[in-house]
């Protein structure tokens, strides 16, 4: 077994002097396909950004292929690990193609903006995607579900062999949820870490090899979906009395929630 | 597409790949249109600006004087007072809207300005003090007015720190901050001696008045040198527009390149305000001009210099001969932008709304 990619160590995380996430500690499995589940506002983006470096612990620390995740520059932590954060802006007037062209940053330089290889990732994020038609729309143009597909696609221009990705799903119809969590089980299958913000547990049941349930900054369980999605975790972690039954298709855990219809 | 075409050109089609697979820059056709275009009015228009006047020369008058030939009056108007003012008017145009774009990048707002954001009116509260206590050499001035402008940065700055760089706030307090020390000019100029005032409010307009050889080199070559440095962040700054998150998780070093930025728009508009006094407008519309014209997603840093210098330069030949009256350029300026700026405010509230 290799060592965890990425490891939160004692990380306590906080906005000016409100704390949202306190002492978590916990690793990603190299190789996994890692879900976070948990309530609104209980820290999931939060913990990603400062998984990410973007957000400075507090205290304790973010550890990144054996290093400090602080004494790590941009540039070295983005060669390692993309993001998909939940709030990207894309600039008006910009191109599909264009955008994820932008998370070729990392690979060019003052005086090498465009190589072969650059064309190469973005074709390949733009067909993965399945994005390539509208490669010259205007991204402001795009439907909701599209403008997701394009940032996946920017981040998967990065090429790293971690990627991160907040709530990749919202905004999606089913089968483009679908669409994308093949996607993501795709890359896993071909050997990068994939963490994900998921708010579909069954979803996350289904396709994760390790789940994170999350509760007011608190890790309440983690391990495998067998493990974690249980009736007790789940009204543990967001106070709902459920059914877990196996998933007639797959035989995974499948959240059936109690009619509470008044 | 051919291969062969599709590696001549970026991402998009617009953008062209100059040099090599291993060195190359991207240039956008459209801001690249853009710029030559406005680069050749540019030219048109100087020779303009030499050849009328009380004293209107001939092409060919102006040709001997570049020869080394010609009378000695005619010596003087063009190489003393004509050329350094219209090269000054396209020099300080485009510093002034390339510290303007720099601005709207790192706030991702198209009403933030040096201007509009009071810096121009910290540079001069700077230069009236350097007058006043440091006497008026020139070295103490343009100290005066970098500090003035770095010190209505900082108050802006931690009066808005709460919501980062971002929103309406950060303008709002500029906004508030450039009408208190407009009135602090004001203050100052009715308390210093007479002979101070009217030279320090010569410059309040905004003029190009009394640029000499003498003030023009060492300014000029200031923000020759700032610009140079545009460049290397131009990259890290486009990152920007894609919001903090998503820049810094592509690489970017996003504190050091918006720190970077912001002290080269500083330097940019004091060493202009130093010479000139606050010039109004120009920093906050020919950005967005470029960006329209130009059609990109982001604001054309070179394109947006060019067509600065330009817009600086016409409202320059406006203030001294398309007027019966000489007027400060300023004045031109800041009645062309404040329409501009009644319009971008009008759009701004209906998208914001
Ligand atoms: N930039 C910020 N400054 C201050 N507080 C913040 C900031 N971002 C988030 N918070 C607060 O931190 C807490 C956790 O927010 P976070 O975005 O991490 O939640 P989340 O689990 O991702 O929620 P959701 O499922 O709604 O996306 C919330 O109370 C939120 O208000
Ligand atoms: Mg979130």
């Amino acid at each position: 077994m290799t060592a965890p990619p990425l490891r939160s160590q004692a990380a306590t995380l906080s906005y000016d002097k409100r704390v949202i996430v306190e002492d978590l500690t916990f690793d990603i499995p190299a190789g996994s396909f890692t879900a976070i589940i948990g309530p609104n506002a209980c820290g999931k983006s939060t913990l990603l950004r400062a998984m990410a470096g973007l957000l400075a612990p507090a205290a304790g620390q973010m550890i990144l292929d054996g290093k400090g995740i602080a004494s790590l520059a941009p540039r070295e932590i983005a060669q390692r690990l993309g993001l998909l954060p939940q709030t990207a802006i894309a600039p008006e007037g910009i191109t599909v193609a264009e955008l994820v062209a932008r998370g070729r940053y990392v690979h060019q330089r003052l005086l090498r903006q465009w190589s072969a290889e650059d064309r190469q990732a973005v074709d390949d994020a733009l067909r993965l995607t399945n994005v390539t038609e509208l490669a010259d729309r205007r991204v402001e143009h795009l439907s909701g579900g599209q403008r997701q597909r394009v940032w996946i696609a920017m981040v998967l221009a990065q090429q790293t062999p971690l990627i991160l990705l907040d709530e990749p799903t919202t905004y999606l119809d089913i089968a483009h949820q679908m669409d994308v969590l093949n996607l993501l089980h795709e890359l896993n299958a071909a050997g990068r870490t994939i963490v994900a913000v998921l708010h579909d547990l069954n979803h996350a049941a289904r396709y994760a090899s390790h789940i994170i349930a999350m509760k007011a900054g608190k890790v309440l369980a983690a391990g495998s979906p067998a493990q974690v999605i249980t009736a007790a975790t789940v009204s543990a972690v967001f106070g709902l009395e459920t059914e877990v039954i196996p998933d007639p298709v797959t035989g995974n855990p499948m959240v059936v929630p109690h009619d509470t219809r008044a | 597409m051919k291969l062969e075409n599709r590696l001549r050109t970026g991402p998009t089609p617009s953008l062209l790949v100059i040099g090599h697979d291993r060195t190359n820059i991207l240039l956008d056709r459209r801001a690249a249109v853009v710029a030559a275009s406005a680069g050749i009015l540019v030219i048109i228009l100087m020779i303009l600006a030499v050849l009328l006047g009380d004293f209107p020369l001939t092409i060919s008058e102006v040709m001997d004087v570049f020869l080394g030939r010609g009378e000695a009056l005619v010596r003087t108007v063009v190489l003393e007072w004509r050329l350094p003012r219209a090269m000054a008017a396209v020099l300080f145009g485009a510093a002034l809207a390339v510290s303007g774009a720099l601005f709207q990048t790192i706030t991702r707002n198209p009403l933030a300005s040096p201007d509009i954001m009071g810096l121009a009116n910290g540079s001069y509260s700077g230069m009236i003090l350097a007058l006043v206590f440091l006497g008026g050499s020139w070295p103490m001035l343009v100290t005066g007015s970098l500090a003035g402008g770095l010190a209505a940065a900082a108050i802006i700055y931690l009066l808005a720190l709460r919501d980062g760089l971002q929103g309406f706030r950060f303008i709002m307090v500029g906004i508030g901050v450039s009408a208190m020390l407009a009135s602090l000019n004001t203050w100052l100029l009715l308390r210093v001696d007479l002979d101070v005032a009217l030279l320090a409010s010569a410059w309040g307009a905004g003029t190009l008045n009394s640029i000499t050889p003498a003030t023009l080199i060492p300014t000029g070559f200031s923000i020759m040198m700032l610009l140079c440095l545009v460049p290397a962040v131009s990259a890290p700054l486009r990152q920007l527009s894609l919001g903090d998150d998503a820049a810094a998780s592509t690489g970017a070093a996003i504190g050091p390149a918006r720190l970077a930025a912001i002290v080269i728009a500083i330097g940019l508009v004091s060493a202009v305000t130093a010479v000139s006094g606050p010039i109004a407008f120009i920093a906050l519309s020919a950005p967005q001009i470029t960006r329209r014209l130009a059609g990109t997603a982001e604001i054309p840093l070179g394109a947006t210099g060019v067509v600065g210098g330009l817009m600086l330069l016409v409202s320059d030949l406006v203030a001294q001969h398309v007027i019966p009256l000489t007027l400060p350029v300023g004045v031109v300026t800041v009645v062309s932008g404040g329409l501009y700026l009644v319009w971008l405010l009008v759009r701004e509230a209906r998208r914001t709304t």
